[in-house]
């Protein structure tokens, strides 16, 4: 594809974000969409988001990491961070203020940045160390760093500690939501799609003899982390920054990373359009048992417990196993049903 | 081209290699044979850089390998096989030899991501590698295929074909007949041949089935119990007492 | 050197109930090389079983130590009960699957213990009857009530019963062969499946008595108390030598120990984050723990 067809598509797909985000806010014409629908929307993009990134480094790279939340708590504070300490500045350079739609995509930017190389930071921090272990160890690690991280930002009174990040200005919006989550499906994709992705599918297969080809399993690995971590900690600025979504350490620990492991996992790990399945159901699942959750705390959790265990007992490749839709590159694994 | 000085390897207690002095002439066809038990996958091991030797050096094409990690070995030049075959299972037959070729390429990963010329170029460039190399071992026609498809024998050629995408200069094969019929022990043997000639490359060889390794090994290295009992052609290593005694056992 | 010793007792105290958990831990682990992310909650299950029995035993009005070890039996009896469930219709079916399938199905039904729970008992915290009437006894400074010690005394006493199950009995030469080999125990005869089940069994019922007992002190338990304490008695285990019975001894006393210091320091809010501390440190520096030994992958 040349560079002028490239342009052409990434303005493209924009120029449709910001329409749909137009008809979000304002309608278009006699149609108004429902608020409440629009909200499930946006947190279908936010989680599609967290999911594929998750995927890069469970699924892809065959790594277990039940840390995520982590990251989308270091990305989501900074980002929110620099837009409530700053964003006023920021976007009084342009003339505008955060309240301002324009002001507030232009605060965006530096914000998601900030959480994005927060995030990064902190990926790059847990994954030194921690990706030199394997399976079950690695599992409980990124899930103690995690821990860590959580308790760390309870302490932070200038974050709002256990109340949560209130004094958050809502400038996340459809458009941020969604290009985000298309910019996340195609970094992966096209990861995945390359010599690097072939390299992490080797580590996943064989840790040993990937080695042996020449490859640097651990700076792969570290790579892969870093990068999944990134996109976490965007999803996280993303999220926080929604009309009345603040964060809170107490969303952000070990059940969410889980939440978002059951994502991928339902959609098949390993599959990009797995995770983008598995995200969108597992949003809209919650809404639509939201009633029965009312009456009886806690019964949404239970489903979600039992989904896994059946699904690990009778379908662990999930819906799609490693395949995806549309593009016949990663052939199925043909044999045992087995995520590896 | 490999040198070892001295090479110790003690796990805990257990001596396995003991003071191992080894030298592997270029375009050599080397063999290291012993009893089971004797030490030769962890002297494959050690020279792959899998375990750090206790003792010892180990100096490959001039350059000291033995605190090297097995991706830096192999980026140097010097390529193994695995005994129990080590395919990459979930990708196909191509795509494993493409994944060796990855060393070799100069790519960085915004390239990837961005989609540049540089990384489409040499995408390409990988797949007519692995394209040339599958033909020369007969595997082509399965290019798309998964690895693990593959019936036993071409499973481990795959693998030789996936070792030789790395570029290297020495290649060592850990038991490359195991588990193979006559018929195809001999298709292997001419294709060793056909890699020290054609393609210019040392071979080292771990192996047990006696017929590959009398017939095209020129130097053969006996060890035991982790030590060296005898080094000579083939004919001398036949007919050496002390080899007969440690396949055959004394009394 | 008062405050010291008192901080002692007391952290001895909570490293025995680190200890009865962690050895469930330990053991699953050992014949299964599973992480069995549910057992803290078989622990919540322990005590909650307690509560039960206690009030239908109306302990309230006539506590009494007969009364006491009845109710404990009553609770180690459930729980071996639920453990071997547990293992028979979630663990099993993924047995042959691979080890982050089995991963994932643990923190499954660690998640439906923990949340099924609070459907079942409802989220607001129960009060635990007290059982023996509390009398605190003060020696040279040092003051400690009789319910810390008898958690000492009885986590100890357990203990040695279990070393003496695992290491004079058919079973526990069973128990042995099978977490050294398992394909290797069933050709040798052993019924790996039952051996199984009675670890899952015999795990469970110690976390049952970690449950009464922390309940003795502690009175208040709700559903989710097994996250926490399950997740720093896991802690314990690896601190110790995962699979290794005496290393989960030792890693619980020096958690409990650990904990009860910071707690009396400035640093107490991070006390839970000092477990995970705890546990990073020892998996990078020395993965086998104290007491275990490190295996080496046969390439």
């Amino acid at each position: 594809m040349s560079l002028a067809r490239k342009i052409a598509l990434i303005a493209g797909t924009l120029a449709g974000l910001a329409a749909l985000n137009y008809i979000f806010e304002y309608g278009f014409g006699d149609f108004q969409i429902n608020p409440y629908y629009a909200r499930i929307i946006n947190l279908i993009g936010i989680n599609i988001t967290l999911a594929v990134s998750l995927n890069l480094i469970n699924g892809l790279a065959g790594q277990f990491s039940i840390g995520h939340a982590g990251f989308m708590a270091v990305g989501g504070y900074t980002a929110t961070y620099l837009t409530v300490y700053h964003g006023r500045a920021i976007a009084a350079l342009a003339g505008s203020t955060p309240g301002d739609p324009l002001g507030g995509s232009i605060v965006m930017v530096p914000s998601l940045l900030a959480g994005a190389a927060a995030a990064a930071a902190a990926g790059l921090l847990v994954g030194i160390p921690s990706l030199r272990l394997k399976g079950d160890y690695l599992a409980i690690v990124t899930l103690g760093f995690s821990e860590i991280i959580r308790v760390i930002i309870l302490n932070i009174p200038a974050v709002g500690g256990a109340t949560g990040f209130t004094d958050a200005i809502p400038i996340t919006n459809t458009f941020w939501i969604f290009a985000m989550a298309v910019m996340t499906i195609v970094i992966t994709r096209n990861i995945a799609m390359s010599t690097f992705g072939r390299a992490l599918f080797a580590i996943r297969s064989d840790e040993i003899a990937a080695e042996a080809m020449g490859i640097n399993t651990t700076r792969y690995k570290v790579m892969a982390f870093v990068i999944s971590a990134a996109l976490a900690g965007i999803a996280g600025g993303l999220s926080g920054q929604l009309f009345a979504n603040p964060l809170n350490p107490q969303n952000l620990n070990f059940v969410k990373s889980i939440e978002v492991i059951v994502m991928i996992v339902l959609g098949g790990i390993g599959s990009i359009t797995g995770a983008v399945l598995g995200a969108s159901i597992l949003t809209v699942l919650p809404e639509a048992l939201r009633t029965f959750d009312q009456e009886f705390p806690g019964l949404r959790m239970v489903i979600y417990a039992l989904l896994l265990i059946l699904l690990m007992i009778f379908r662990p490749q999930g819906l799609l196993g490693r395949r995806e839709l549309s593009w016949a590159w990663l052939r199925p694994a043909k044999r045992r049903a087995v995520i590896e | 081209m490999l040198v070892t000085r001295d090479v110790t390897m003690r796990f805990g207690g257990l001596t396995a290699v003991k003071s191992l002095e080894m030298t592997v002439p270029r375009l050599a066809l080397y063999g290291l044979i012993g009893p089971n038990g004797a030490g030769k996958t962890t002297v494959f091991n050690v020279l792959t850089g899998v375990y750090c030797p206790t003792e010892g050096e180990i100096e490959f094409d001039g350059t000291r390998i033995e605190k090297k990690k097995p991706y830096e070995i192999t980026r140097l030049g010097a390529a193994r096989t695995f005994q129990n075959i080590r395919l990459f299972a979930d990708m196909s037959v191509v795509q494993n030899v493409m994944t060796a070729h990855h060393l070799r390429t100069s790519q960085m990963l915004p390239d990837a991501v961005l989609g540049t010329g540089r990384h489409h170029k040499e995408e390409k460039e990988t797949h007519d590698r692995a394209m040339a190399l599958l033909k020369i071992f007969n595997l082509e026609k399965f290019a798309d295929e998964p690895a693990t498809s593959l019936p036993y024998g071409s499973q481990r050629r795959l693998e030789i074909a996936r070792a030789l995408a790395t570029e290297p200069k020495l290649l060592l094969l850990d038991e490359p007949a195991a588990g193979m019929n006559p018929q195809e022990a001999l298709e292997l043997m001419r294709l060793i041949r056909w890699l020290r000639d054609e393609m210019k490359l040392t071979i080292l060889l771990v192996e047990h089935n006696m017929k590959v390794v009398m017939g095209i090994c020129e130097t053969i290295q006996v060890i035991d119990y982790g030590e060296e009992i005898a080094i000579g052609t083939p004919a001398e290593i036949q007919k050496n007492p002390k080899v007969i005694e440690a396949y055959l056992g004394g009394g | 050197m008062d405050t010291f010793l008192q901080q002692f007792i007391n952290g001895l105290s909570l490293g025995a109930i680190y200890a009865l958990i962690a050895l469930g831990y330990t053991m699953v682990y050992g014949v299964l090389r599973l992480i069995n992310f549910a057992h803290g909650d078989v622990y919540m299950l322990g005590a909650f079983a307690g509560y039960y029995l206690a009030n239908a035993m109306n302990m309230d009005a006539n506590p009494s130590i007969p009364g006491t070890i009845a109710v404990t039996l009553g609770a180690m009896a459930i729980c071996a009960g639920i453990g071997i469930l547990i293992e028979r219709l979630a663990y099993r079916p993924v047995r042959h699957h691979s080890r982050l399938t089995s991963l994932i199905t643990a923190i499954g039904v660690s998640l439906l213990l923990e949340y099924g729970g609070q459907v079942v008992f409802g989220a607001t915290p129960r009060f635990f009857p007290q059982m023996i009437r509390s009398e605190t006894y003060t020696l040279g400074g040092v003051q400690t009530t009789n319910q810390s010690l008898l958690i000492i005394v009885v986590a100890f006493v357990l203990m040695f019963g279990l070393e003496f199950i695992v290491h004079r009995t058919k079973m526990g030469k069973a128990m042995r062969a099978v977490s050294f080999n398992l394909p290797v125990a069933r050709l040798m005869g052993i019924n790996t499946d039952l051996v199984i089940a009675f670890t899952f069994a015999l795990g469970s019922a110690l976390a049952a008595v970690a449950g009464v007992l922390v309940a003795l002190s502690i009175p208040r338990i709700d559903p989710l108390m097994g996250l926490m304490t399950g997740l720093k008695a896991f802690v314990a285990a690896v601190l110790g030598g995962i699979g290794n019975i005496p290393g989960a001894m030792l890693g619980g006393m020096l958690i409990g120990l650990m904990e009860t210091w910071i707690s009396a320091t400035a640093y107490s809010t991070y006390r839970d984050a000092m477990a995970f501390a705890v546990l990073i440190l020892i998996l990078l520096f020395r993965p086998a723990g104290i007491l275990g030994t490190s295996v080496t992958e046969k390439v």
